[in-house]
């Protein structure tokens, strides 16, 4: 069964250890605004909630690129970015409904989670437990996923 | 069933896969104008940067694909359609009947009107060839003139000012991408094209094209006031390309008319991509709409109801634009312009070139403008495509427009975040 990331915000403290994790094993640097997991506060419900991408099948960002620089991981079913390919044309960006795909001005190309090739560092680092990488079915993401796959015009199969 | 495609485009390729993918025993033929390799419009802005070759605009880079996939590309252009024999007339003679035909032939550039326009100076920006030309005129430092900065235009104008030409913008409207967004985003945009060095000129027309000597060109203005060009570049606008459809056996409007399963007036038709006029998601009225994404969602739709009738139902394809300009990100999407009697939010720092502004129907979020700001952009997508009932998060959102991930995850997301 394919693995995936599970988060559950109820064990969130909101330390920002995976966004530290990530974005200095992505980007090199200790900077929580370049990490591809990123923890939103509800102030009100005194709640957490890590998110990145779901690395949905029928994945929109894939399906919208233009030059063929997504593609999917076999193993892992992760959507990759193809850095020699992106042209950071941006169309990606703005057709992946979950907001988990951006530009980074820097590279001049998009980044977006990976998997860490079947390691991921979020997971490694955070302390409570609040994201783990288990088997897919019945998480969170994986009705994520579902979503996507039902819903995408550029792929669904009943709309 | 031999399913042809005329085309080989964005719309045309999704068609082609999807075909494929749902059936190993179909035949599949694409016919191509432009060459074997189909290859993406979107991509000539980063070739004519030199950050691809043109092998990097193919839309899809994988060795063989086609073949593997036995998809015949084949080189032609269609001249007719005769849909009482179901045949696809080409070019170079011969015929090729088919069982399903989609037609994918994506826009054309308008030819502006202007006396002195046909010259060998003057390009569209529209094709790879056109690309060529450009590329061979638009060198460092020479004087080039960029007609019209709607969408495309300002898209070129990026690559013309990275390839280090003397740029000169010349728009009929008020301000720049004036179908894109309203006055106060699309005047940051052109307050910031002038900082980085290019001259944006609204409200005026090029009136007359004058050939000055062999390489350069006089371009005079509405104004009064005359260019100096090495190259003028029209970019104003596009229209349907659905000159080869003579008679009235397919019904055209602005583009070719489909229903909900991306049909045509006709049995067995199809039209996919910027050549269809389709449900749009926010008005629920057929347009055109002339955007990559679109034509990958129509050229999915009509595969899927190539094979099976009336299988799949277009919801409409919402309207999405996302631009550099020169570092300057924005996008808009939806209805940016708001709805009658909806609410509307709105962010606006000059100094530092950001806006935001969120449109509202009720509950629901139906349109965004964002300039400046660079992340989460595919949430505005989420929320305004899933119809989200915002509750609460409206306030919050109308308080702090920025708030948008937070709604996004509140409403849209409940399992995952198990907020409520
Ligand atoms: C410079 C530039 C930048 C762009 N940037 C963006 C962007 O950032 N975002 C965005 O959403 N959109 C962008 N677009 C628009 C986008 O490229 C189009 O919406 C998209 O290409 C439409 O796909 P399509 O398959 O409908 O048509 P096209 O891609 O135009 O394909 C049409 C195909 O039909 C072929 N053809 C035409 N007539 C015939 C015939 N009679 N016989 C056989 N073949 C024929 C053509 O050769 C071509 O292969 C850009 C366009 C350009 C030119
Ligand atoms: S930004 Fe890169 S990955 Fe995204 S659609 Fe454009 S080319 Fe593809």
């Amino acid at each position: 069964m394919q693995k995936s990331l599970n988060i559950d915000p109820d064990k969130c403290t909101g330390c920002r250890q995976c966004e530290m994790a990530c974005s200095f094993e992505k980007e090199g640097v200790f900077n929580p605004s370049r990490s591809r997991i990123q923890v939103f506060e509800f102030h009100h419900e005194g709640r957490f909630v890590p998110y990145t991408c779901t690395q949905c099948s029928e994945a929109w960002c894939m399906k919208a690129c233009p030059v063929d620089a997504i593609r999917t991981d076999g193993g892992l079913g992760a959507k990759l970015v193809n850095d020699d390919l992106c042209v950071g044309c941006k169309v990606c960006t703005i057709a992946c409904p979950f907001g988990t795909i951006n530009y980074v001005p820097d590279t001049g190309k998009v980044a977006k989670c990976d998997l860490c090739d079947g390691a991921p560092k979020c997971v490694e680092a955070c302390p409570t437990d609040a994201i783990t990488f288990i088997d897919a079915a019945a998480t969170g993401m994986d009705r994520m996923r579902k979503w996507a796959a039902t819903n995408n015009p550029a792929s669904a199969q009943n709309a | 069933m031999h399913h042809v495609i005329i085309g080989a485009g964005a719309a045309a390729v999704s068609a082609a896969e999807t075909l494929r993918q749902h059936s190993k025993t179909d035949k599949i033929t694409m016919i191509s104008a432009e060459g074997a390799n189909p290859y993406s419009r979107m991509a000539i802005p980063y070739l004519l940067t030199n950050k691809i070759d043109e092998a990097g605009t193919h839309l899809r880079q994988r060795p063989n694909y086609y073949d593997s996939l036995n998809i015949e590309v084949i080189k032609d252009v269609a001249v007719s359609l005769d849909c009482a024999n179901q045949s696809v007339m080409l070019e170079n003679g011969g015929a090729l009947s088919y069982d399903r035909c989609l037609l994918a032939t994506g826009s054309v550039p308008l030819k502006p009107k202007i006396e002195g326009i046909n010259n060998s100076r003057v390009h569209n920006c529209w094709t790879l060839e056109d690309a060529r030309s450009v590329a061979q005129y638009a060198q460092a430092d020479m004087p080039v003139v960029l007609m019209g900065a709607g969408f495309i235009g300002s898209i070129i104008l990026e690559a013309l000012a990275l390839r280090g030409v003397e740029l000169t913008v010349v728009e009929h409207q008020d301000r720049m991408v004036p179908r894109m967004m309203g006055e106060k985003a699309g005047g940051l945009l052109k307050g910031w094209c002038e900082y980085k060095g290019v001259r944006i000129l609204t409200s005026t027309d090029i009136v007359r094209v004058e050939q000055r000597s062999e390489t350069r060109l006089n371009i005079h203005l509405s104004t009064g006031d005359v260019l100096d060009a090495g190259l003028l570049i029209a970019a104003a606008g596009v229209k349907p390309n659905t000159a080869f459809l003579q008679g009235d056996q397919i019904v055209v409007d602005h583009g070719v008319l489909v229903d909900e399963f991306m049909l045509t007036s006709y049995e067995n038709v199809f039209a996919a991509g910027d050549v269809a006029q389709a449900l749009d998601f926010s008005s629920g009225k057929r347009e055109v709409q002339a955007i990559q994404p679109t034509a990958v969602e129509h050229g999915h739709i009509a595969a899927m109801n190539m094979l099976r009738a009336s299988s799949v139902r277009h919801r409409g394809s919402l309207v999405m634009n996302v631009l550099d300009t020169l570092g300057l990100l924005s996008c808009s999407i939806g209805i940016w312009q708001g709805v009658e009697g909806g609410d509307m939010v709105e962010r606006f720092d000059p100094d530092r070139y950001r806006y935001l502004c969120l449109q509202f129907d009720g509950e629901k979020l139906v349109g965004a403008t964002v300039v400046g700001h660079r992340d989460h952009q595919g949430a505005l997508r989420g929320l305004i495509e899933g119809r989200y009932l915002l509750g609460a998060f409206k306030e919050v959102l109308m308080k702090d427009p920025n708030k948008i991930m937070e709604a996004y995850l509140a409403v849209a997301q409940t399992d995952a975040t198990l907020v409520r």
